[in-house]
């Protein structure tokens, strides 16, 4: 393990200087629809949306607002959902976390976890009603989705934080 | 964590500029995700080719993944045959033993039911299998169930085929690409299956739950009653599902509408079969004849006689 970077009190880096590892985190999140299982359950967290909100929470400097469109459109092409519900509800998630850096300055990682799991829980049930799936029997199934994605933030922000020391160290 | 104020744009003008011009960029993503979001709405198919060229790339990679995973799921299913073999093969013989006058009497029933079947003049229609295919990969993160299929247009998969699995109806062709198609299952809550149930043929519906089981309800009669361990298979009316495959099992007694377990288990099913279309929709029928024309139309190869 390389020698920790001080974070804080490093010379402030030019924005979005690290955007390579979030990027790629956020593709291979979405791609975890590719592994070989025929699910009859939503049962896998969505990773693509984990790491976006780990990546910008981490560090807010990790990727631009507007990087969340693209990401999205290529979440949308592979997980099922239509076309432009990611893409709207990532965008939707980063604004909100810009306007949020802005009023509540001081925060701890609690409240970082909380945002992350409140954002994921509105993506999904908002990913249902964009599906159509108002009348459909998945609330238990829904809610499963939504604790386990939550329990799974703070590996995903270790990823994120050894994925940028890696970055930092080079 | 302390502020990080390293995105603050300080005085520079061109840093200012740059992080509104993000903001705006950051809006029309928005703006123009709402109106896709409208547009596949109403026209789900919309998109079909964009996701029809990212699954080209992907469902190999699936593929490559299943095999792994059957490899690794087969060693101790291998081993355990092993020490069964001599049981399971006493077991087998016996039992053969037992069938032998059972299958005596169903051949009879065949041939008779073959003969009658020639005096009443019935035409079958074949149920023709287009490809057989693995389904690698499942929208598995997302309340719809899609799954994806490892054959395509080249295989000559066509959008509205039904496909099945040994045990069962598995759902439909929705989206073919060149080499994968995109199969709606049965347990997806967009899907609906004319069935009907073996004991006395009623006429049923089998909508998707999206938590992997079907709503079966009668489609004549109200308030029908139904029993645990009805079985309900496909009736072939509406012309996309051939009749007799079957689709779920009611699981409770109840009356009207009663959840049911799906034959078909998609995740431990080797193989899917791409079955043709029953009935296939009608050539719509030419305004006038052309005079250069040949006088007999070639029929089509899958016409209904």
């Amino acid at each position: 393990m390389s020698t920790p970077v001080p974070i804080e009190l490093a010379v402030p880096e030019p924005p979005y200087r690290y955007w390579r590892p979030a990027v790629a985190m956020v593709l291979i999140g979405s791609l975890i629809t590719i592994l070989p299982v025929i699910a009859t359950i939503p049962f896998l967290p969505p990773f693509g949306l984990l790491a976006l909100l780990a990546w910008r929470l981490f560090r807010s400097n990790a990727l631009p607002a507007w990087a969340a469109a693209p990401l999205g459109l290529f979440d949308d092409l592979v997980s099922g959902q239509p076309l432009g519900s990611a893409m709207l509800l990532w965008s939707l998630c980063l604004i909100a976390l810009d306007i949020l850096d802005t009023r509540l300055v001081q925060r701890d990682f609690w409240q970082d976890w909380l945002i992350a799991t409140a954002a994921i829980a509105l993506c999904l049930a908002l990913g249902r009603v964009f599906a159509g799936m108002l009348p459909a029997h998945v609330d238990g199934p829904l809610l499963v989705q939504t604790a386990v994605s939550g329990l799974l933030f703070p590996a995903m922000t270790r990823l994120c934080a050894w994925q940028y020391r890696r970055s930092a160290g080079r | 964590m302390a502020p990080q104020r390293d995105r603050r744009p300080g005085f520079s003008r061109r840093a200012q500029y740059g992080l509104f011009l993000g903001y705006v960029a950051a809006a029309a993503g928005a703006l123009i995700a709402a109106a896709l979001l409208l547009l596949s709405t109403f026209h789900p198919a919309g998109f079909a080719a964009a996701r029809g060229v990212v699954r080209e790339g992907t469902a190999p990679v699936s593929l490559g993944l299943r095999h792994v995973r059957d490899f690794l799921a087969s060693g101790p299913a291998a081993v355990a045959e092993h020490f069964q073999t001599a049981s399971d093969n006493r077991r087998l013989l016996a039992q053969r033993k037992q069938d032998e006058a059972l299958v005596q009497r169903a051949r009879l029933l065949v041939r008779e039911n073959a003969r009658l079947r020639r005096l009443l003049e019935v035409r079958e229609l074949p149920v023709e299998a287009v490809a057989t295919a693995r389904l690698v990969s499942s929208s598995a993160s997302s309340t719809r169930r899609y799954a994806v299929l490892a054959a395509g247009y080249h295989q000559g998969v066509r959008s509205g085929q039904p496909v099945r699995g040994p045990e069962g109806l598995l759902g439909r062709v929705v989206e073919t690409s060149a080499n994968t198609a995109r199969v709606v299952l049965l347990t997806d809550p967009d899907s609906v299956i004319p069935v009907r149930r073996t004991r006395d043929g009623l006429p049923a519906i089998a909508s998707g739950r999206g938590d992997g089981f079907v709503d079966v309800r009668s489609a004549n009669v109200a308030n029908a009653p139904f029993l645990a361990g009805d079985i309900f298979v496909t009736s072939g009316i509406g012309g996309i599902y051939p009749p007799g495959i079957p689709v779920a099992r009611v699981l409770q007694n109840a009356r009207d509408t009663a959840t049911s377990r799906v034959f078909a288990q998609p995740d431990r099913s080797d193989f899917a079969l791409v079955l043709r279309t029953f009935l296939p929709p009608l050539p719509p029928p030419a305004a006038f004849p052309a005079p250069a024309a040949s006088p007999v139309p070639a029929p089509a190869p899958d016409a209904v006689p």
